[in-house]
């Protein structure tokens, strides 16, 4: 049982970390960039392959990070920037770009699989009484909870966090009181996305190997989280990721059958009983 | 008096909408210059085209003889403009202070001196600091617009409707601290409340079908039966 939930909270903050970005990408630049998963694959790549050059899994997570940031940088300056305001283009642009990314990473890095697993000390796990838990499992939540904890204080105590919050409330007035929103967009992209690297690289010990197409899959776990806690709701994406973790991670143990299905059930009903998502205020 | 602001025949397209076809006007420093007109007239389009909102396609807005019919809204904003829009533009999940602090550009005496003066004008943002903007009244919303936009040494300042649903002893409000900015900066102002545009008012603009029409003195328009009557459909 616990261990169930430790699993589905490890999922649920993987997930967190790339729908987080996503969801204040959408919330604030009104952009859907299906090639988020992309940034995801490679930041694990990356990650995987200068833990392998260093032997640092430290070096890894900055490696992914910084992956993040300059595909981000790129991405939003080259591909999202002449797309602003059309869905249709947004959609076809960056589902392209998505393939792009995980070709790209097949001509890099090779066609095949990646066997990824945790440095020493995150390996194996603590025996509490009759519950084990997992070391590598306990970190990824403790990193889940350090990066909402410092994303949710920029976002509350800073200028900048001020600016990101008012830019999804009224995009038009934050440009009428002098800022230039077109930089906030581009830092934000860019912290999305390292974000996204994150999750990628913790994922690749966690699940053991690495693909090329691993983005995909969370990716939609990511929408549904997206949609679940509404839109450009930061604090909603963490509970909702949880939820989407948690439920998989019960369902898959006791019906695997249709864990995938519970979760397309879970955001048909937000849908239906409060369409703007759990946490959405703005209607 | 110089002139501050020229809006020189503007043309402004909303989508496939030609909605201002020729708007003028000249502001001078230190005035309160209101813009009139029905529902409908291009008043609102007017101030969005000034703040680049609404982009025009052709004539020039001059602030200070310098062209800035071709920047980005910010960077007009940080000319020295400061908008209250129509619906008050305030960001409904942040605090009265929140909303404050993201428009304050400096920390300096100065802003804190302005912000000392509108809280003493408008005692219920002191009161309601840490509430969230949604949950404030509408009135209290205007007084917030206002306070913000008047937060940053602005040359001018464009106020959309102020008095719009507010209860009479709140318009007085208003006016008053219209008064109160009027001695720092110029003022265009769009009102539909003729006590208000009277009382505060020094040159006025008719616009009407996205066009500028008349123009004259305040005083003066008292008196015009005529011009009231058929533009803005008063006795
Ligand atoms: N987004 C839009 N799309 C299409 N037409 C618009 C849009 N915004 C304004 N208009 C039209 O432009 C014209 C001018 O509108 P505007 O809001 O500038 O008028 P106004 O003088 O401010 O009126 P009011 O006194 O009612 O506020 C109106 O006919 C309006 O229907
Ligand atoms: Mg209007």
């Amino acid at each position: 049982m616990l261990n169930l939930m430790i699993n589905g909270l490890a999922t649920g903050m993987l997930i967190f970390l790339l729908a987080a970005g996503l969801t204040l990408i959408f919330g604030l630049m009104d952009v859907l960039n299906f090639a988020h998963g992309g940034l995801f694959a490679w930041g694990a790549y990356s990650g995987v392959w200068v833990y392998g050059m260093t032997g640092s899994f430290v070096m890894a997570i900055v490696g992914a990070l910084l992956t993040g940031i300059i595909l981000g940088y790129v991405t939003e300056r080259f591909i999202i920037q002449p797309v602003y305001g059309n869905h249709v283009q947004q959609i076809l642009i960056t589902l392209g770009l998505m393939l792009v990314l995980s070709e790209m990473l097949k001509v890099v890095f090779g066609p095949n699989q990646i066997v990824a697993s945790p440095p020493d000390y995150l390996s194996g796990s603590w025996q509490l009484g009759d519950v084990v838990i997992i070391k590598y499992r306990a970190f990824i939540i403790l990193i889940g909870v350090l990066v909402f904890a410092l994303v949710h204080y920029v976002l509350k105590n800073t200028k900048i966090g001020l600016t990101v919050r008012a830019g999804v409330m009224n995009k038009e007035m934050v440009q009428a009181l002098g800022i230039n929103i077109k930089k906030v967009f581009m830092l934000v992209f860019m912290i999305g996305s390292a974000m996204a690297a994150l999750g990628g690289v913790l994922l690749a010990p966690y699940s053991g190997v690495i693909y090329a197409e691993m983005g995909m899959d969370f990716a939609i776990l990511a929408f549904i989280v997206v949609v679940i806690g509404g839109m450009g709701n930061f604090v909603g994406s963490l509970f909702a990721a949880m939820l989407i973790g948690l439920s998989g991670a019960f369902m898959t143990y006791y019906v695997p059958d249709l864990s995938l299905a519970v979760n397309m059930l879970l955001m048909a009903v937000v849908l239906v009983v409060k369409p703007q998502g759990l946490f959405g205020a703005k209607g | 008096m110089t002139t501050l602001l020229e809006v020189n025949d503007i043309q402004t397209y909303i989508g496939q909408y030609h909605i201002l076809q020729g708007v003028s006007f000249q502001v001078k420093k230190g005035e309160v210059t209101v813009l009139l007109g029905r529902n409908g007239a291009g008043k609102t389009t007017s101030l969005r085209s000034i703040m680049g909102l609404t982009p025009i396609t052709e004539g020039q807005i001059m602030l200070n003889g310098t062209n800035i019919s071709k920047l980005g809204t910010y960077q007009i904003a940080n000319k020295g403009i400061g908008f209250v829009p129509e619906d008050q533009g305030i960001f409904g999940e942040l605090t009265v202070e929140e909303n404050m602090k993201i428009a304050m550009q400096k920390q300096d005496e100065a802003t804190l001196n302005r912000l000392d003066k509108m809280l003493t004008l408008f005692p219920d943002l002191k009161t309601y600091w840490k509430k969230q903007g949604g949950y404030l009244s509408g009135g209290q919303k205007q007084m917030l617009s206002i306070a913000r936009a008047y937060l940053n040494k602005n040359e001018l300042l464009l106020i959309d409707e102020p008095s719009k649903g507010l209860a009479p002893i709140v318009v007085e409000k208003v006016m008053e601290s219209i008064m109160e900015m009027k001695d720092e900066t110029t003022i265009v102002l769009v009102e539909q409340n003729f006590r208000m545009a009277m009382g505060v008012g020094d040159t006025y603009y008719i616009i009407d079908d996205g066009r500028s029409v008349e123009t004259g003195n305040m005083q003066e328009l008292a008196d015009n039966e005529e011009l009231k009557r058929k533009y803005l459909g008063i006795a």
